[in-house]
This record gives C-alpha cells, structure tokens and sequence, in this order.
C-alpha cells in the first residue's frame, strides 16, 4: 500500500487522500493515517511545488558546484555535507563518486550572489579542497517533468 | 448515369460512433471521456528506434509478412506472455493494426452464406466486415448479469448448420469484460464439438486488471482452429503506428498473407523496426501503464457506484460501462444530454451494438484530474435527471 501510494503521489501531491483511496480501493481513513506515518519516519519529507521561475519577473540563478574535501575521521563526509546544506541558499547536496566529492547545488538571485556565497562561505571551508562552479543556462526537466510547454491532448474527441 | 455504388456496400450502415463524434466536434471546450486510444505517447525510446531506422534510409518495403526479426519478436513474445508456440516464417503475419488483421482473417474464411458469431457489445468493425467478407453476421447478445462474458448456453443457442467462425472479443472493448481460464474452459468443448473457427481478437491482453490475460488458442486442441490477433496500440500506446498482428494455423496464414499481399504490400517499415524495440525492451513501459490505468479504474467504477448506477467492474481494456437504465432515457439520449449540458462527452452503448441500450462507455484513457471534473459533471447530471 505504502509503495501505491508513494507512486500516486511522486509526480502529483496534489491528490487528495479521496482520490487516492479512490485509485486504490481502500478508505480515505487509511490513507490519511499511511501518509501521516510516512511523514513521521520522514518517508515523506515535503511537498514542494514545481516551478518554472523562468516564466516570471522573479530572478533566479542556479548553480551546481563540484567540491573536493577531505573526510574526516570517524566522520567521513557527513560532518561536512551537513555544515554545507545547513546553509539556506543551499538547494541540495549529493555525496558523488568519481572525480569530486559532494556535488552542491545553489540557487541565488543573481550570478554575484551565488559568487559571493562560493568565495566567501564554501570555498574558505578548512576541509574544502578545491570548487568547481557551473551555472545552469537553461532547466529543460526537472523531478521527471519536462518544463518546456507539453502539447495538449491531440486525439480526436471520440474514437471506437 | 448508371448508378456507380456497390448495393452491399451502400446498405452497411456507418459506425454510430461517427454521428456521436460530429456532435461532440461542434461542441467547444468539452471534456471527452470518449476515446478508444490510450492518453501515453508511444514510450520514447520505441519512437527513437522509429526514428533511427528513418535515419538509416530503412524506407523500403519489407517482406509482405513483415520483418523477419518482428515476426520472430511476436512469437517470442506470445510464447513468454501466453504459452503460444508459433513458427515466426509460416504462422504470423504483420498487418496494419489489429483492423486489417480482422478484416483479412474473415476475408480468408468466409464463404457466402456462412454464419459468422459477434457476441455484441464489441467493438465496431467486426459486423461490417463479416459483411463486407459475404458472411452472415449472427450477433449474441452479452448479458450484465454474466458481466457480458459468452457463456456456453448463449453459445450453444447460436449455433447452426452454417456456423463456421465465432469471433471473441475479450478483453472486451466497450464493456471491459475478461474471460479467465474457467470462463474459457466453459465454451471451448462446444467450439471443438461444432468444429468452430475461433478468430481471438486480444488487442487489449496486456490490460488485464484481475490476474495474467488466458488465450484461448491455449487451449488443447484450440490452436489449429484459432487466430489470435493482436498488435501494439493499445499495450505500448502505439495507435498512430497502425502496426497488428495474426499468428495461427499455416493454411489460414497462407490464404490472409495472399489478400494482404495484393491490397496492401507490407505494414510501414518505421513502425515494425520501431515495434521490434518494444516487444525488445518495453516489459516495463506496459507496466507502468497498466498500473495507472488500474488507479483509474478504481477510482472511476467508485465515482458511478456513488452515482448509485449499476456498474459491474471491468477487469480489462480501459473502459467502464455503467447501467443508465433507471434514468428513464436511452444511451443516446444520455450521451446527447450529458454532452449538451454539462459538456461531457462518452459514447453510447448502442454504438457496440443494440444490445449497448442502456449503457455507456466512458473510457480512462484520460488523467486523473480529467476524470475528477469529469465525473463531478456526470454526479451533477445524474442527480438532476434522478429527480425527475
């Protein structure tokens, strides 16, 4: 059930507990109780919104950072990641395998902003090594949806 | 002038479904519950095989049974899927959509005046073209009660002297009804007592809610009398392909692979090279899709069972078909209303045949959110008429 449930609502949060007791033939009761505990064991984290700042006045700038650090000991690189997303300007932060270490993800206002907060907060780090900054040009998909327009359903109203 | 028309051709009565759709084309900003097409496009890599293929200058015809490898793939893929053994060279033939494959299979078999069974609802080409073929079309009509499965007693009272084929349409379009293995085993005894041809048309096998999809050609002694047809457009969204499918015994194969050859050369080359890379790797695209469709289904047999409309649930295809009987209108009436009023489209039953009174198709071929306003709509129509 858990799994159904997770599946409905990965690309749509929008469905409501009745919908979804509806699309899996059970009650609402159990959904609601499922989801309130996914939430407890932070199965469930959240339910942000998909946006596509491009299409407003709002100005938003994205950058993916390659970094370089040395673990620490006992530690490894859970003590760093952390000091690192702890930071609000910090959207995400993978540990990678091959040829850098965490992979951060920033969003800023502006190109200066994401700057600053590289020179200033991540790169003087005691156990960053070395950054690598690139700024995204363009979000083409993002969470498996496709940000450009999708076109409308062309089928023919009625068919047999 | 001489009168040009064919007398046979003239006194075939065009599909109900066309009528309906003129309506609903005047109609502006309709939702239309009415499709018999899947709402996925076809899976992206089965398209990129597609466009590959152009790209390597693939643009010729193929072999007129279709490509070696597709043909291959399909028996392959029956045999995994359904436990069908079929030689790829001498017992398949690749048509254009399961259509063509129903069309040339009755053109095949059918002399003038044998009697050819269509258990009704279903889907609407098969009585045309048993007519179409010289045959004389036998309808059975399903019941509700049976949850429109074929029993052995409709079966048997249909039979004649001149019965040669009965057609099976399950899982069902427009019903949604599944036959399973018991249900099958129920008539097969009858239809090798009377020496039956079974023409299987199982276009919607991999959409099977209840368990895995039974062919009947499984059966013993069921596969030197049956055709099973099959195709791509409903299991990997793949309609605008036109790609089908017909595997069965060599002689009838033979005598379908000669009418194909001289009315239509070969199946679009794109579309088989794209078709080999979805039977290759597309398992889980079929999935996925038939996991959503599920979702839907649920959630659409609730919405009528809370209209307190009788609606039996449809293990199959993608299409529900609730009981408008106590509303006091015909289906036609109702689809004709409901498009009017609340702009809702779904198609009367009696376009599947007149045993459809009473009844309407509403596909779920459609997103969740569609369906929710969609059904809200109906509720409102629903409740308005009840009243009355």
């Amino acid at each position: 059930m858990r799994e159904k449930i997770l599946e409905a609502i990965d690309k749509n949060s929008k469905l409501t507990p009745s919908d979804l007791a509806g699309m899996l033939d059970t009650t609402e009761e159990q959904i609601i109780e499922e989801i309130k505990t996914m939430e407890e064991e932070a199965i469930i984290c959240g339910y942000p919104t998909l946006i596509n700042w491009d299409k407003t006045n709002t100005e938003k700038v994205t950058a993916l950072i390659e970094i370089k650090v040395t673990p620490q000991r006992g530690l490894g690189f859970d003590k760093i990641a952390e000091r690192i997303y702890r930071f609000d300007e910090v959207e995400a932060v993978y540990l990678m395998s091959g040829g850098f270490d965490l992979t951060v993800i920033i969003e800023g206002k502006s190109m200066r902003e994401v700057a600053n907060f590289v020179s200033s907060k991540l790169a003087p780090m005691d156990s960053v090594l070395s950054t690598a900054t690139h700024f995204v040009l363009k979000k083409y998909k993002v969470h498996g949806m496709p940000l450009v327009h999708e076109s409308k359903d062309e089928r023919m109203l009625i068919t047999p | 002038m001489r009168n040009p028309l064919s007398q046979k051709i003239v006194e075939i009565q065009p599909s109900g479904i066309r009528k309906f759709f003129d309506i609903v084309s005047e109609m502006k900003d309709a939702i239309s519950l009415g499709v018999g097409e899947p709402d996925f496009d076809t899976p992206w890599h089965i398209r990129e095989e597609g466009i590959y293929s152009l790209e390597r200058g693939r643009t010729f015809y193929t072999s007129n049974s279709g490509l070696k490898e597709l043909r291959e793939e399909i028996c392959n893929y029956l045999n995994r899927r359904y436990n069908l053994k079929y030689e790829p060279i001498t017992e398949t033939i690749v048509t254009i959509g399961g259509s063509e494959a129903i069309d040339i299979a009755l053109r095949a078999m059918v002399d003038p005046g044998d009697e050819i069974l269509i258990p009704q609802p279903s889907y609407v080409s098969y009585y045309p073209c048993v007519a179409l073929a010289g045959g004389v079309p036998v309808v059975i009509e399903l019941q509700e009660k049976n949850e429109f499965k074929l029993t052995k007693e409709e079966l048997l009272g249909a039979i004649t002297e001149k019965t040669k084929i009965l057609i099976m349409p399950f899982p069902n379009n427009p019903t949604g009804a599944v036959m399973d293995y018991e249900d099958l085993a129920q008539i097969v005894d009858v239809i090798i007592e009377k020496d039956l041809i079974v023409i299987s048309d199982e276009i919607y096998s991999e959409l099977n809610y209840k368990g895995e999809h039974v062919s009947i050609a499984s059966f013993p002694g069921m596969k030197e009398r049956t055709i099973v047809i099959n195709g791509f457009s409903k299991s990997y969204a793949m309609t605008g392909w036109r790609l089908g499918y017909a595997a069965g015994p060599e002689i009838i194969i033979e005598q379908m692979t000669k009418i194909h050859q001289f009315a239509i050369m070969c199946a679009p080359t794109t579309s088989q090279y794209a078709a080999v890379e979805a039977l290759r790797n597309g398992d889980a695209d079929v999935e996925m899709m038939r996991n959503a469709y599920d979702g839907r289904r649920r959630f659409l047999v609730k919405a009528f069972r809370n209209m307190k409309l009788n609606c039996f649930e449809p293990f199959g295809a993608f299409y529900v078909f609730p009981n408008i009987k106590n509303l006091g209108m015909t289906s036609d009436e109702f689809a004709t209303k409901l498009l009017q009023e609340e702009k809702v489209a779904v198609v009367p039953g009696t376009a599947f045949g007149d045993c459809g009174e009473g009844f309407l198709r509403v596909s779920y071929a459609y997103s969740i959110e569609n369906l929710k306003v969609a059904t809200e709509r109906i509720a409102r129509f629903v409740e308005k008429y009840r009243e009355k």
